[in-house]
């Protein structure tokens, strides 16, 4: 086991009043496993993610990572499991802006304490795997946003860690470059990476052996409505180009029953991950022909 | 450590205009500093110079009557003070802080007159001298030779002059074989001495001739053995010591003088108890010897300087206290643009002594090159200075040393709360922060 949460909640005071982000969340995270954390804006997946990160504490319930209890870690013990444990990739890739790609990369063994010359090593077996050996020396400012955050990956694998934690890893990415760090990630797990990445879309959180849902801070382990999906992926042209669209609205809203749906019951729909990426290739595939058809006509 | 400072030039670097503002406080102050330290010292310098003689580092130590010289030559030799006999000069030449030491009498334009081809030597001073006057006063022989020893012996009639008896009087000529008549006894000149430095005290004020110039007339010195045929008697000698270094030269002076007051009670201040009655009856005060405290009058006149010149420090230290309050602000506008770097970091496991380490660094070295660069700037303005109102200016490594120190210190103490703001920062904040 990787980490576990156990009935997490987690409190914010806004004035005096305490607002309540996550409820009583519970989930575990095993060895190897590929797990997407999907959820509209707003729904605490963020706050979910800070405290898988160590990056901040619950309010209340036990969070175990490794074997230790973070719950009772001080600021050193946390800044060591957040160096040794986890590997970050972020949404904005934050890479120093000054400092080479190979630079970058060693920023976590630096804070590790390995030598200079080993650093240099697996910074650049690093970036090796992720395929930039030959940018070593570019700086943040001299690569496409899909280099960058290759780059970034690589500086999160460069300390073997026990988790990849990726927030919306392809939010600031084309659909080629973000298609890319995907196949990343895939390759990474299957070499045996644990990976956590929060996303709000769909067919990202697809890649994922596992995906959970989370919603008004509670999570939905396993699955989100698949009709919804499908609705969101189907080719609807227009609105896919809208900026609102990017968080569809059955999404954001989906309490609300979609107008074709049979069931009283839309909430959720336990299925499995095989099952979910079954029913929604298709679809998948239909939006994405429809979407290289239109890229391919506005070229022309 | 290496690794902080390279990224902290890199940072100022990436800043030019901003970082040489920010410099500028810390320039100024540290240029004024310099500048005043450096004058102060200059005038240090030359006051010291010009009392007691650039590396010399003689004590006269003279028989006095209250505050002024015995007078031999219109007083008897006072009973009580005996001839110095050579197992003290041997006791005083034996002190730790004392180098040489050298015995002589002296009559300044003696009554009796010294003569050369019957022209009267004016407001010359007679000294009789031992072997070891000439190497401790720093004279040399520039013509001629110096006393033999058998010439001691045998109470030769041979004199030495000074350059300035031999410009006065001699018109040019060679002195040396010359006769000259003191006391009506007629001399042989056999050299001529001149000072192993070149030294002339800096004279600006009527005050400072007093003060520095001590004889202004020439000197003519003959074998201290020879004294008792001009003046019929042998008269006490006073004495200099060259001291091992300047600052050994009070106590030199002071246990030299001890030495020698013992040679004096031994004799007669015992029993005459009513010193001070004798003392009203004649007019006199007690005659003992003193040594000139030259070092301590130089003191005292660096001090009054120093402690005017201490207030110009104080001024030029508030500007540095503006700069220091320039590099905080500077600081905390970098710890704010750099909130997502340093959020990064700490997500990346960076601990908050390493955040605080490399912003304290970017201070220190911050105000640290302002430091340098202040430190040529103030040299270069005491130079300036110095050619503009022809003051000495003596610029110390001392004051550059603790020049550069205090800027770093200033970089430490106000770059310690922009430091501390950046390690404290929530790393989920500083990640979020646009």
């Amino acid at each position: 086991m990787v980490f576990e949460l156990k009935s997490i909640y987690k409190d914010y005071m806004q004035g005096k009043e305490a607002v309540p982000v996550l409820k009583d969340i519970t989930m575990s995270v095993d060895e190897g496993e590929y797990v997407a954390i999907m959820g509209p804006s707003g729904s605490g997946k963020s706050t979910l993610m800070n405290i898988i990160g160590c990056l901040d504490k619950q309010t209340k319930g036990d969070f175990i990572f490794d074997g230790a209890d973070i719950m009772g870690c001080n600021d050193k013990e946390l800044s060591e499991i957040r160096n040794d444990k986890i590997g970050f990739v972020f949404q904005n890739f934050n890479l120093l802006p000054r400092q080479s790609a190979l630079e970058n990369v060693e920023l976590p063994l630096l804070y590790a304490g390995v030598s200079k010359k080993e650093r240099r090593e697996r910074a650049t077996e690093a970036l090796r795997r992720v395929g930039l050996e030959d940018r070593m020396l570019f700086k943040p400012t001299q690569l496409s946003g899909g280099q960058k955050q290759r780059v970034a990956i690589a500086r999160a694998i460069v300390n073997h860690p026990r988790l990849l934690l990726a927030d919306e890893p392809t939010g600031a990415l084309d659909t080629k470059s973000g298609d890319q760090v995907m196949e990343l990630f895939k390759e990474l797990n299957d070499e045996g990476v644990t990976i956590v990445m929060i996303t709000h879309e769909p067919d990202i959180a697809k890649c994922a052996k596992r995906v959970m849902y989370i919603r008004d801070g509670q999570l939905h382990t396993g699955a989100f409505n698949t009709r919804e999906a499908a609705a969101q992926t189907a080719p609807d042209a227009e609105q896919a180009q809208t900026p609102e669209s990017a968080v569809p609205a059955e999404v954001m809203e989906p309490a609300e029953p979609a107008e074709d749906t049979g069931k009283p019951d839309a909430e959720i729909v336990e299925v499995s991950a095989e099952e979910l990426v079954a029913v929604s290739d298709e679809e998948l595939f239909a939006a994405k022909q429809d979407k290289l058809q239109q890229e391919e006509a506005s070229e022309a | 450590m290496f690794e902080n400072i390279r990224r902290s030039l890199q940072g100022i670097l990436s800043h030019k205009i901003r970082s040489f503002l920010t410099m500028l406080g810390i320039i100024i102050g540290i240029a004024a500093i310099i500048a005043i330290v450096s004058t102060i010292e200059g005038t240090r310098e030359q006051i010291k110079n010009n009392l007691i003689g650039a590396g010399n580092n003689t004590v006269r130590i003279q028989l006095m009557q209250g505050d002024w010289p015995y007078e031999f030559g219109y007083n008897p030799a006072p009973e009580n003070v005996r001839m110095i006999s050579p197992a003290y000069k041997q006791r005083i030449t034996d002190l730790k802080e004392v180098e040489r030491c050298t015995l002589y009498r002296q009559r300044n334009d003696p009554n009796e007159g010294i003569f050369y081809m019957n022209t009267r030597i004016q407001s010359a001073t007679l000294l009789g001298i031992d072997e070891d006057y000439l190497e401790t006063v720093g004279l040399v022989i520039a013509e001629g030779v110096a006393f033999s020893e058998k010439q001691y012996q045998d109470f030769s009639k041979v004199a030495l002059i000074d350059s300035t008896v031999e410009r006065g009087f001699f018109n040019g000529e060679n002195p040396v074989g010359k006769t000259i008549d003191i006391g009506s006894e007629p001399f042989t000149i056999i050299g001529v001495v001149a000072k192993r430095s070149a030294f002339e005290p800096t004279i600006n004020s009527v005050e400072d001739y007093y003060t520095y110039n001590q004889s202004s007339g020439g000197q003519i010195f003959i074998p201290t053995d020879t004294w008792g045929i001009c003046f019929r008697y042998d008269e006490p000698q006073h004495c200099i010591v060259k001291a091992v270094d300047t600052d050994s030269m009070t106590q030199a002076g002071k246990k030299s003088a001890d030495i020698l007051n013992e040679n004096i009670r031994k004799t007669d201040l015992g029993r005459q108890e009513p010193e001070e009655d004798a003392g009203m009856d004649l007019g006199q005060a007690a005659v003992e010897y003193k040594s000139e405290s030259l070092l301590e009058q130089a003191k005292a006149m660096q001090d009054l300087s120093k402690s005017t010149n201490n207030m110009l420090i104080w001024i030029a230290s508030i500007s540095l206290l503006v700069g220091g309050i320039g590099v905080m602000n500077i600081m905390l506008v970098s710890v704010t643009e750099r909130t997502r770097e340093i959020g990064l970091k700490k997500a990346l496991g960076a601990r908050k002594r390493r955040i605080l380490r490399q912003f304290l660094t970017e201070a220190v070295v911050l105000t640290s090159i302002g430091g340098l660069i202040g430190v040529l700037f103030g040299i270069g303005l005491s130079q300036f200075i110095a050619n503009l109102a022809e003051v000495p200016v003596s610029i110390s490594s001392q004051a550059i040393v603790i020049s550069v120190v205090f800027s770093m210190a200033v970089g430490i103490v106000f770059g310690l709360l922009p430091s501390i703001k950046a390690a404290n920062l929530n790393p989920i904040d500083a990640l979020r922060y646009e």
